[in-house]
């Protein structure tokens, strides 16, 4: 616990570094001109009171006894780097291969493989999810989802509904 | 009486058939969320809030507002029937819900918390009704200056109030104030933090890209780890007799359930208070002045009402602050500012000039949500018993699907996603170490204001930093702040002072 509060402040410390050093590409100070602070005075302060505040988070953990409560378990580490993973891999296909094959391989994946459900379940979400989403934001709201590949699929249901 | 014309006005658009239909679905799918054991009502506005493109913005409100009082209401639920929370709100209902159901009296419980809750809200939409007018004329005299100290008080709450860590609070608050400066510079309107060139950026970071990913993929896998194995659902079915002994039980408490409105409803305006502490506190307080108070946390029924009025009184509380001053009182109200901005309706005192129709459209149909929450939880009590017994990983699949597709839909862009995705693992770990993420979303939601309004005023005065405390307003809305900051490190020294005197003796 005391290692990850402390590796967390140290990332919060360097992403206020890496927001300040961004920041200066506008004025930081105060604008004789039209008064008031510039337009990257915002930014770069604030990020500095972040950074400063990490930095207090940071030396208050090194005054503190390591504990024995942990802060991943393995099984809990094992899981949700699973679904990261998976869940990363299906925004990394839609564009490849389009919502349709993507999310229902995703559903498949998370129902089927991690939750270990019966193919009734399964097949039945994996079908009907898509389903819902055409006709939910495709003919209804007129929002197309990225289809990738798959495309040209399309062009039938597209004449029919629109 | 003036109110009560523009109230009855109000009527007239919330009693429309189209509306009536948003509210009766939106409570139910409120209560589902509500219901569901890890999802609350600002998961639930925050994965809904892209689907509400089906319907006109002023609908798309009145159905937001109905899911969140339908959460509130179904919070309840789980707490009652699993013994776990349906949302941190919720907590204090377990305290006696969970005793009951194991007496075998869940069906009491479940109609203590459904009455108690309609209680709580009606209560707390009229103390609305009568603040929100009197508070908007108010804020009508408020120049930019005085919207800056405004949104610093509220940022303060969290400092002096919040429970959290005052470090981590800090982070969260600038964290989400800088996220909010991403994009163009509204001044100069040069861009600014776009991280090299990212065209996905030059818009900014939407309030709800956030939110999605916080509350909706962070949440899941929050609770990946919390719902490895099945709960226990304790059956319950409710009888007409058992339904008219509830309410004669409840006619008996109008004590604790007032009690518990008012306190909710002046709890759930302040920022960093909300739904949650009122619920906790209104628990503490009908023990306390209790005849028997041993018998709380054994199944006593008036430790559910308590709660469940409270609760819901907040949710209705801090709803007034985001009409009437644009300032939202809790994170799901927050979200409900950023989604009404999205579909040009700027919450605050102008709203009630230029769109009376939509303002009390959406006030009174508070009522009639609360009407339909009622009867539809009483109703649909078998049903939830089905749908608790849903396996988790069902829900979770099908969140993570509406995560990335709402999540491209308002915008079109799979950069958004992407940021979905990034915001919602980080969103996990920073809540796993304890860092608050209410503050992070109304910072978020609130930044733009901030800056503007500070930036004008300098404009104004030119360059006059005592502005903000020559205006009377301003300068006692900064005061206020003030003293919210010091207070944590007063406290702080104090504990401080004893420590390094302690040895001595």
């Amino acid at each position: 616990m005391l290692v990850a509060d402390r590796v967390i402040a140290i990332a919060i410390m360097a992403l206020s570094a890496y927001f300040m050093w961004h920041a200066t590409a506008l004025p930081i100070g105060w604008n004789g001109m039209t008064g008031g602070p510039g337009g990257g005075a915002f930014p770069f302060w604030l990020s500095l009171i972040m950074l400063l505040s990490a930095g207090g988070v940071l030396f208050r953990s090194l005054g503190q006894e390591r504990t024995s409560q942990h802060f991943f378990d393995s099984h809990t580490l094992r899981s949700v780097i699973a679904v990261v993973v998976s869940l990363f891999v299906t925004i990394a296909l839609i564009p490849i291969v389009g919502s349709y094959v993507a999310l229902p391989l995703f559903i498949f994946w998370y129902l089927r493989v991690f939750g270990g459900h019966g193919w009734i379940l399964t097949g039945s979400l994996t079908v009907s999810t898509p389903v819902f989403l055409f006709f939910f934001f495709e003919v209804t709201l007129r929002i197309l989802l990225p289809k990738g590949l798959t495309e040209p699929l399309f062009f039938p249901l597209y004449a029919m509904f629109f | 009486m003036d109110t009560l014309a523009l109230l009855a006005d109000g009527f007239a658009t919330s009693l429309s058939p189209i509306n009536l239909l948003i509210v009766i679905l939106g409570v139910t799918a409120g209560l589902f969320i509500g219901a569901m054991p890890g999802l609350g009502s600002v998961n639930g506005v925050a994965i809904v809030l892209p689907l509400t493109f089906i319907v006109p913005p002023s609908s798309a409100i009145i159905l937001l507002c109905a899911i969140y009082y339908g959460a509130m209401y179904g919070g309840a639920i789980s707490s009652i029937l699993l013994g776990i929370p349906g949302a941190s709100t919720a907590v204090a209902t377990t305290f006696d819900g969970r005793p009951m159901a194991q007496q075998g009296k869940a069906g009491l419980a479940l109609i203590a918390a459904a009455v108690a809750s309609f209680v709580g809200g009606t209560i707390s939409v009229v103390l609305f009704t009568l603040f929100a007018v009197p508070l908007a004329d108010l804020a009508l005299a408020f120049g930019p200056a005085e919207e800056f100290a405004l949104v610093l008080m509220a940022f303060t709450t969290f400092v002096g109030l919040g429970g959290d860590d005052k470090l981590k609070t800090i982070i969260m608050i600038c964290l989400g104030l800088v996220l909010s400066t991403v994009g163009l510079d509204l001044i100069s309107g040069q861009p600014r933090l776009v991280f090299g060139d990212l065209p996905g950026f030059y818009s900014g970071i939407s309030f709800l890209v956030l939110a999605i990913g916080v509350y909706g993929i962070g949440e899941i896998l929050y609770t990946i780890e919390t719902s490895r194995t099945a709960p226990q659902v304790t059956p319950a079915k409710i009888t007409l007799r058992e339904l008219g002994d509830g309410i004669r039980t409840m006619n008996k408490m109008w004590r604790t359930m007032s009690l518990g409105s008012f306190l909710g409803f002046f709890v759930g305006m302040l920022p960093a208070a909300g739904a949650t502490p009122a619920a906790l506190m209104a628990y503490g307080i009908a023990r306390s002045t209790s005849k028997n108070p041993t018998s709380f946390g054994k199944g006593n029924i008036e430790g559910v009402a308590a709660p469940e009025t409270a609760n819901n009184a907040a949710s209705t509380g801090s709803l007034l602050p985001m009409l009437t001053l644009g300032i939202p009182g809790s994170p799901t109200t927050a979200l409900l500012l950023g989604g009404m901005v999205m579909w040009g309706l700027m919450p605050g005192p102008m709203l009630f000039i230029e769109q009376p129709d939509f303002v009390w459209g959406l006030i009174s149909s508070l009522y009639t949500a609360n009407f339909a929450a009622v009867a539809i939880n009483i109703a649909l009590i078998p049903l939830f018993v089905w749908a608790l017994r849903m396996p988790f990983t069902v829900l979770c699949a099908l969140v993570i699907v509406l995560c990335i597709v709402g999540g491209f839909a308002p915008s079109q862009k799979m950069h958004d996603v992407w940021l979905i995705a990034g915001f919602g693992v980080a969103g996990y770990l920073l809540r796993k170490a304890d860092y608050p993420l209410a503050p992070l979303v109304l910072a978020l939601v609130l930044g733009p204001l901030m800056e503007k309004s500070f930036r004008q005023t300098l404009i104004a005065e030119q360059g006059n930093v005592l502005a903000f405390i020559e205006r009377p307003l301003s300068g006692a809305f900064i005061a206020i702040a003030a003293l919210f900051f010091v207070l944590p490190l007063v406290k702080y020294l104090r504990k401080g002072g004893v420590r390094s005197i302690a040895p001595a003796e």
